[in-house]
């Protein structure tokens, strides 16, 4: 590697050449902080929070953006470069409004934290501010322009990420805002509800529909038998709001806390996962046995759903028909569950844990209630940082809670279910049952490691019962939409394509806990945190969808066969054309 | 927040023709977002959300970017003009003769704000600078008539005529 030789505060490194001040910097232990950058996506030298002297430059310079060459002697923090960083940061807050007591981000703000570093003190400068109207148009999240401080992260994620872009800066000077086209409310617009813009907002600008009082009430309501459903990826990042390292899977604590907080059962969406596996790696052979539309494509991200029902809605048909884990989960507790234990659905409160901001617009999609018109198979949808509030809000000490099981009528899963969580784990977990339900006999090889990484698009071809299978892995939206280009224009060839929303999949889900610029710009969190799932995976005595017990209990006794007449109507949905209107 | 006209889109085909055929010829330039709202608002005089659409497509751009671009430069405009477009002078000579009241009570009257237009579409509200007119300060036009020595009192006596 070409190195060149600095200065940093007076001392001499030897830094990789090409490389920005900022990264320089943190290879040899230094913070520069910062607030508009983001790794490859948003190098816009914007915020002017990482000012730092450079000599012979003719003032001070964003470190995010300035590459270093041989020679070079940086300050990073001089007076001149604190007084510059405590300016920026004053101005900021003229026009931010300043309500920490109440703001869901205090604690864990990027903005409240340097303006205590820097000691800035109140509302030193005041003059022309715009006030705005809150946007809680949308079923997943709220935006709050009197607290953006158009740093633009969320805007570089949105079309860089995720090829939607429907929120850009508008207006300039002091109306200077962040929104959708022609101020259209999120909700008509093509949002996807995805949340990665809630993930990288470093204020309370972007904050997610907080349902926890719904759960609470129905918690506190004695004639409702309340059942929780935790996502697979949550277990691998819950750890992170408590301050435990990332990539700490927490399953056991996690089970305690939802049974301390007062769940009637506390079960587990991995079920839901083998159920979804074992439904769509039927699909997938049906449909290479009779001529259905290929590449087949999975259906478990919400995002990617209403994605492709908005920007490809030509592509409907090759969607599976199943169910999200989430809403397989919920149709069986509706309908299988409360049916063995003399429940009525209706005053069964199933309520899901989810990495996910989408998650809560796929409850209210239509075809989603098995038990029948106006009982939803998913009544309240959370993500991972609403669940770790209400575990705050009780009082629980999470890192000193017992680990426990789930409840077991319906929380018993597969390594398979696990790496759901990651992406490849559902291309992964179907190959492991479509593999054996082709040639009928049980495979010993479980890992397909081709399909395993944090890399945007992946794909391989794999031998199976004398058919070649050629798979497509990608996650990230923009990522998605290139597969999607490649396979109409013929370019590409697939059978069988998992697309996740969100890059790196649900680990990295719009609903997991928030990390800041500092960490998220210099650590691979979709990896760390997907290894969780993979050691999870890999000492689980069953690993295959298709041999958990309760799967196998759930079709003898209810279901019937995977992909048959009442599998379908319970676990299976379809999909709707949406207009791109903004 | 800014208003949106309530005039409704009367593009023709034909405007849209020319504009698409701009669009494919220009649409691998780099930075073509810009010099095509241009080219839309040459043609059809402002740059509503129908026209924005046809960019936005064309090019392959969210229309939220396009949108943000339309908003940035206070050369493009999201209002269609008025059949009859009252234009103001806000030159130093005419505002220190009182021209920027005359603005204000403009508005008042017609119900709208600067760069908009009114709902049936007769009369457009803009404010310029300088015309060369000092002497007369302050000074309005209407398309190309010229008015001079204005007081505010005059202001319903000149509507009435269009």
């Amino acid at each position: 590697m070409d190195t060149v030789n600095i200065k940093i505060n007076g001392v001499s490194y030897d830094v990789p050449a090409g490389s920005t001040i900022l990264e320089a910097a943190h290879s040899v232990g230094i913070e520069i902080p910062t607030l508009c950058y983001l790794k490859e996506i948003n190098a816009i030298g914007a915020c002017r929070i990482c000012m730092v002297e450079v000599k012979g430059a003719k003032s001070l310079v964003t470190a995010c953006v300035y590459p270093v060459s041989e020679g070079m002697e940086v300050v990073t923090n001089s007076e001149k470069v604190m007084a510059s960083r405590k300016t920026n940061l004053e101005l900021l807050l003229s026009t931010h409004d300043q309500n920490c007591l109440s703001c869901v981000r205090s604690t864990d703000c990027e903005l409240q934290k340097l303006c205590r570093d820097y000691g800035v003190e109140g509302r030193r400068f005041t003059g022309s501010r715009e006030f705005y109207d809150i946007d809680d148009s949308s079923v997943h999240m709220i935006r709050d322009n009197n607290k953006c401080i158009l740093c633009r992260r969320c805007v570089a994620v949105c079309s860089a990420n995720q090829a939607v872009g429907v929120i850009g800066p508008t207006e300039r000077g002091f109306a200077t805002h962040i929104a959708c086209a022609f101020e259209a409310p999120l909700a008509e617009s093509p949002c996807v509800h995805c949340g990665q813009c809630i993930t990288v907002c470093p204020t309370g600008a972007l904050t997610e529909k907080d349902d926890t009082a719904k759960v609470w009430a129905a918690l506190q309501d004695p004639a409702k038998y309340v059942v929780v459903q935790p996502a697979p990826s949550v277990r691998a990042t819950l750890g992170e709001a408590f301050g435990m390292p990332i990539g700490t899977n927490v399953e056991g604590k996690m089970v305690a806390a939802l049974r301390r907080l007062g769940f009637d059962k506390v079960f587990d969406t991995d079920t839901g996962a083998d159920f979804t596996i074992m439904e769509e790696a039927t699909e997938f052979v049906q449909r290479v046995k009779n001529g259905g539309a290929l590449p087949m494509i999975t259906s478990c991200s919400p995002g990617w759903v209403k994605f492709c029902e908005t920007y490809y809605p030509e592509m409907i048909p090759n969607l599976s028909s199943c169910k999200s884990p989430q809403q397989m989960f919920g149709a069986l507790t509706k309908t299988y569950y409360a049916q063995k234990m003399g429940l009525d659905p209706h005053d069964v409160v199933c309520v899901s844990v989810m990495p996910c901001t989408a998650k809560k617009f796929e409850i209210g999609r239509q075809d989603q209630s098995a038990a029948g018109d106006g009982i939803p198979d998913v009544d309240i949808s959370i993500t991972t940082r609403e669940l770790a509030r209400m575990i705050q809000r009780a009082g629980l000490r999470f890192d000193q809670l017992p680990d426990e099981d789930f409840d077991p009528a319906l929380g018993e899963s597969t390594g398979a279910s696990v790496i759901f969580g990651a992406t490849g784990g559902v291309m992964e977990a179907a190959l492991r049952t479509a593999v054996e339900l082709v040639t009928g006999e049980s495979a010993p090889a479980v890992d397909y490691e081709a399909v395993r990484g944090t890399q945007g698009i992946k794909e391989a071809a794999y031998q199976v019962g004398g058919l070649t299978l050629n798979v497509c892995v990608a996650s990230g939206l923009s990522n998605c939409d290139k597969v999607l280009k490649a396979v109409q224009s013929g370019e590409k060839h697939y059978d069988f394509i998992e697309f996740m929303a969100c890059p790196g999949g649900c680990v990295n889900g719009g609903g997991q806990p928030t990390q800041p610029g500092s960490v998220r710009n210099f650590v691979d969190l979709k990896a760390l945190r997907a290894q969780a799932l993979y050691h999870e995976d890999a000492g689980k005595p069953v690993r295959k969808s298709h041999e958990n017990p309760v799967l196998k209990k759930v079709y003898e006794e209810f279901l019937g066969q995977p992909g048959g007449e009442k599998a379908h109507h319970i676990l299976h949905t379809s999909y709707v054309p949406r207009e791109k209107n903004y | 927040m800014r208003r949106f006209s309530t005039v409704p889109f009367a593009g023709t085909k034909q405007q849209e023709q020319q504009l698409r055929a701009w669009l494919e010829e220009h649409k691998q330039m780099p930075g073509v977002t810009m010099p095509a709202l241009q080219k839309a608002q040459e043609i059809y005089g402002y740059l509503p959300i129908e026209v924005q659409r046809i960019v936005a497509d064309v090019l392959g751009r969210p229309l939220a970017e396009v949108y943000g671009i339309s908003t940035f430069y206070a050369q493009f405009s999201l209002c269609p003009k008025g059949a009859y477009k009252i234009s103001v002078c806000l030159g130093t000579a005419c505002y220190v003769k009182g021209s920027g009241k005359i603005y204000e009570q403009l508005q008042e009257k017609l119900g709208i704000t600067g760069g908009e237009c009114t709902a049936d579409g007769k009369f457009s509200l803009d404010a310029c600078r300088c015309i060369g007119a000092c002497g007369l300060a302050p000074v309005m036009t209407i398309n190309d008539d010229v008015y001079g020595r204005l007081t505010g009192d005059e202001l319903d006596e000149i509507l009435a005529k269009y």
